[in-house]
């Protein structure tokens, strides 16, 4: 009898569990590692729905549509292949879901209940009031935790990924991680490694992402050799609420169930929005995109919001926010489809949103560049796929709203059995297997000592933070060259502070600061490649907007960006790949006709 | 106003088997700061309110948006989650500590591991057939749904479980989260097909019985489930079923 095939999956979010799913239906082992209990991962803060082109709503809808708004909400720079078999998938994934019992809302007739989101004219969202996320999560970890009990997954959660180990083929064979409470450093082999590891928030300081969010695994394996595609193409979100210790995400459903954004025309308003007459109120997202309204994409209504406060400073109250209003939608509808948020906004701001309009303002949210995948979602280094949101497919230059939980639960799908194919025709170990586990250990372990060891005068969160202000103020919603060179010379200067980097806690014992410490300095090379992209790409496509060079360039730009790394000082170097448009020929981006 | 700061004190431990010890600190005041803003000032300066250098605050985290359900300990005594306890709404000095009735790994850190083992006991999922494509779910009902979801909510944050008087090492008491959970699932009409194993993982010892009625539970939910409610739903199933057994045999 062939032997099991072992997959490793590093991340529990919906990609990650989905994924671990597949594997163990399959027969396969799979060994699951998470830094939070996998219930804690982030595809939690997911509010709005997921797609899928359903059609019960009698409105003609088709999965060819889904993925015509997909690509065109991508500005083209998505491959197709992918994102036409994920728009065919979504119908039965919303089936397998609804069977898993998310409590999905419902139409009277007791069918799923859709809703409109962003960059589309259809209702396509399925969603579970305004935590759709955390419901999906919680499926797919109940289907886990029963593959636990049967002995089919192991999970290793509080484990740090630190990297891969590859052969002297170049194959991926392993991992090396290290847990959280005992310090310990191990390797674990398989035959095949999924990262599910999620997006890149903390490298722009404070993003709607979750702590976790670090992109700390994605670029200790771009340091390893695997490619980093995209990595300029940034979603900030248009509506989230500035906080001190985060920015809290706002749904797009708060909009697609009927929110209106406006800021009162006179920018010397001084009474509350609730008691702006409506005649002084200049609701911009209709006036300017009368067809799409308030659900254009995302990138065009960061780009209004901020047209509106920086351009025509008529920011509420001179300040850096605008209104998102649901005070005209009865109580009990609201608490219905969208109870989650209006909670995160009554908690966390102190006002109801039944009856006064939510003040917002963009926020740092998605990172739809990642680690380079074929259609098999396999990077370029054999054995080690990606998947979800560190992947960078699918969303090409923007992301569509409700497409990310799709596009997570399909890369899982695609990748779980592939990785079974892969590990049934796996050669032969190489004589010295084992002496590459035994290299990649010994690095670590010395990158663990010289940290533990090291004296100097920084402290790593001043460095972070300095980081983030860098990268959200010169590389998020409108981008210069100058002033990306100015944050790409501050990272090289942070990286030089970092080698003197202090740790005030030097225990072997479930030490955060530590484990914080060696992520920021993988976040500081990754955050090299995001400006690098940004600066490179002398043109504008979807989330990635330059004055000037305001107009896309397919003649010079419809390619993937591919960051390689050159080495610790040298940072990254790039390529450039042509995009798959087999399917749809790309054609101008504009929502604001009638 | 000037001078105005926010005071805070934090039982920190080093290990599971350290004794524990107080740190106070005193950080300038501005507005909209929450707990977790708190460790993040002392992470960026960890120094006490006596000028003695410390180390920055372990705690468990995630999403800062409460529904992760990590982040929760015991602010001013009360179980709740540190990211939504706003600074403005708390008296000070604040005081900080981990769970008491979970053991403590690090500072704030407690392992509460033995909620998602309950949750392996009372099959806290719906046995779905395979993957493959099979059309779609039972329809429900949007009165149904509304119920499950209510239930669904659960977070996991173990609240209900701190603040339980019968939840501790004696009673072996599951607590609310996982008997609401068995709920949910004996609710769903593919779920139920489990709901016999369900109930008998609840009676006997450290099942059901063992609630005393405190009301605690419902009190401290931070989502509100309706925790009590499920505890004498699942009550009567269990009940019901043990007449059954009892006439069976």
């Amino acid at each position: 009898m062939a032997k099991t095939p072992r997959i490793i999956i590093v991340g529990g979010g919906l990609a990650g569990l989905s994924a671990a799913i597949k594997v163990a239906e399959a027969g396969g082992s799979v060994d699951l590692f998470s830094v939070v209990p996998v219930k804690r991962s982030h595809s939690v803060c997911a509010q709005g729905g997921i797609n899928s082109a359903k059609n019960l709503k009698g409105e003609g809808d088709s999965t060819w549509a889904h993925f015509d708004d997909t690509v065109y909400g991508g500005d083209f720079l998505a491959n197709q292949v992918p994102v036409k078999q994920m728009c065919e998938m979504g119908p039965s994934i919303i089936d397998l879901l609804d069977r898993m019992g998310v409590p999905f809302n419902r139409t009277q007739e007791g069918l799923l209940d859709f809703r409109r989101f962003g960059g589309t004219l259809f209702n396509r969202t399925a969603f579970a009031g305004a935590t759709t996320g955390q419901q999906l999560l919680y499926a797919l970890d109940e289907q886990v935790r029963r593959f636990e009990s049967e002995g089919k997954v192991r999970k290793f959660e509080y484990w740090e990924f630190l990297s891969s180990v590859i052969d002297s083929k170049g194959t991926c064979r392993g991992i090396c991680a290290m847990d959280l409470r005992t310090m310990e450093v191990l390797t674990f082999p398989a035959d095949a490694v999924l990262i599910a590891t999620g997006g890149i928030g903390a490298i722009f300081g404070k993003s709607t992402n979750s702590v976790v969010c670090t992109g700390s695994a994605q670029s200790a394996l771009y340091q390893q050799g695997a490619v980093y595609a995209n990595a300029e193409m940034i979603q900030v979100h248009p509506t989230a609420i500035p906080g001190e210790d985060k920015v809290r995400l706002m749904s797009e459903s708060a909009r697609g169930e009927g929110g209106r954004v406006w800021v009162p025309k006179n920018p010397k308003e001084t009474r509350a929005g609730k008691d702006v007459p409506e005649g002084e109120r200049m609701y911009f997202l209709e006036e300017w995109y009368p067809k799409y309204g308030n659900l254009v994409p995302r990138d065009i209504a960061t780009r209004a919001i901020h047209k509106v406060v920086h351009t025509l400073g008529l920011g509420v109250q001179g300040l850096p926010m605008v209104y998102l209003d649901l005070s005209h939608i009865d109580a009990a509808t609201l608490d219905k489809k969208l109870g989650g948020i209006l909670e995160i906004y009554e908690k966390f701001v102190g006002e109801d949103p039944r009856k006064v309009p939510m003040k917002i303002f963009p926020g740092m949210h998605y990172t739809m560049g990642g680690l380079w995948v074929d259609n098999d979602q396999q990077t370029n280094i054999p054995g080690l796929y990606a998947i979800g949101e560190c992947d960078y497919s699918i969303h090409g230059a923007n992301r569509l709203g409700a497409n990310s939980l799709l596009s997570c639960i399909y890369a899982g799908f695609i990748a779980g059995p592939h990785s079974m194919k892969y590990a049934a025709g796996l050669g032969a170990d190489p004589e010295d297997l084992q002496a590459s586990f035994d290299a990649e250990k010994k690095r670590q372990l010395e990158l663990n000592n010289h940290l533990i060891e090291n004296q100097g005068t920084e402290n790593p969160f001043q460095l972070w933070r300095e980081m983030g202000e860098t990268m959200s103020k010169n590389v998020t919603v409108t981008r210069y060259n100058d002033n990306i060179r100015e944050t790409e010379a501050k990272l090289v200067e942070l990286l030089e502070r970092y080698k003197k980097v202090n740790l005030s806690d030097r225990s072997m014992w479930s030490n955060q600061s530590f484990m914080f410490t060696r992520q920021l300095y993988n976040m500081l090379q990754l955050a090299r490649a995001v400006a690098m992209g940004a600066r490179l790409r002398d043109e504008s496509r979807g989330s990635h907007y330059k004055p000037d060079f305001p107009e896309r360039d397919d003649a010079n730009f419809l390619k993937t960006s591919m960051a390689r790394f050159a080495g610790a000082a040298e940072g990254p170097r790039f390529d450039w790949e042509p995009v798959d448009v087999s399917l749809i020929k790309p054609r101008p981006r504009r929502y604001d006709s009638k | 106003m000037a001078n105005k700061t926010v005071q805070f004190k934090i039982k920190r431990q080093d290990g599971p088997n350290s004794q524990p010890y107080w740190d106070e600190f005193e950080i300038p005041y501005r507005l909209g700061l929450n707990v977790i803003s708190l460790f993040m000032e002392v992470a960026l300066n960890p120094v006490t309110r006596e000028g003695k250098q410390t180390t920055p605050v372990n705690y468990d985290s995630n999403c800062l948006e409460e529904v992760c359900g990590s982040c929760a300990m015991l602010i001013n005594g009360k179980a709740r989650m540190a990211c939504s306890a706003l600074v403005d709404n708390l008296e000070q000095p604040i005081q900080i500590e981990p769970f008491s009735k979970f053991p403590v790994v690090r500072d704030l850190q407690v392992d509460r591991s033995v909620l998602f083992e309950n949750l392996k006991a009372v099959q806290a999922w719906v046995p779905i057939d395979g993957t493959y494509d099979l059309g779609s779910g039972p329809r429900v009902l949007p009165q149904v749904q509304e119920q499950a979801y209510r239930l669904s909510q659960c977070m996991s944050c173990s609240c209900c479980m701190e603040a339980c008087p019968q939840f501790n090492e004696s009673t072996g008491f599951v607590g609310a989260a996982t008997i609401a959970q068995a709920r949910l699932f004996n609710m769903h009409p593919t779920g139920k097909v489990l709901k016999e194993e369900r109930l008998a993982a609840l009676m006997g010892d450290g099942g059901i019985q063992e609630c005393g009625y405190a009301q605690n539970c419902v009190e401290v939910c931070p989502k509100e489930i309706p925790l009590t409610k499920s505890i004498s739903d699942v009550g009567g199933q269990v009940m019901k079923k043990a007449v059954l057994d009892f006439f069976r045999v």
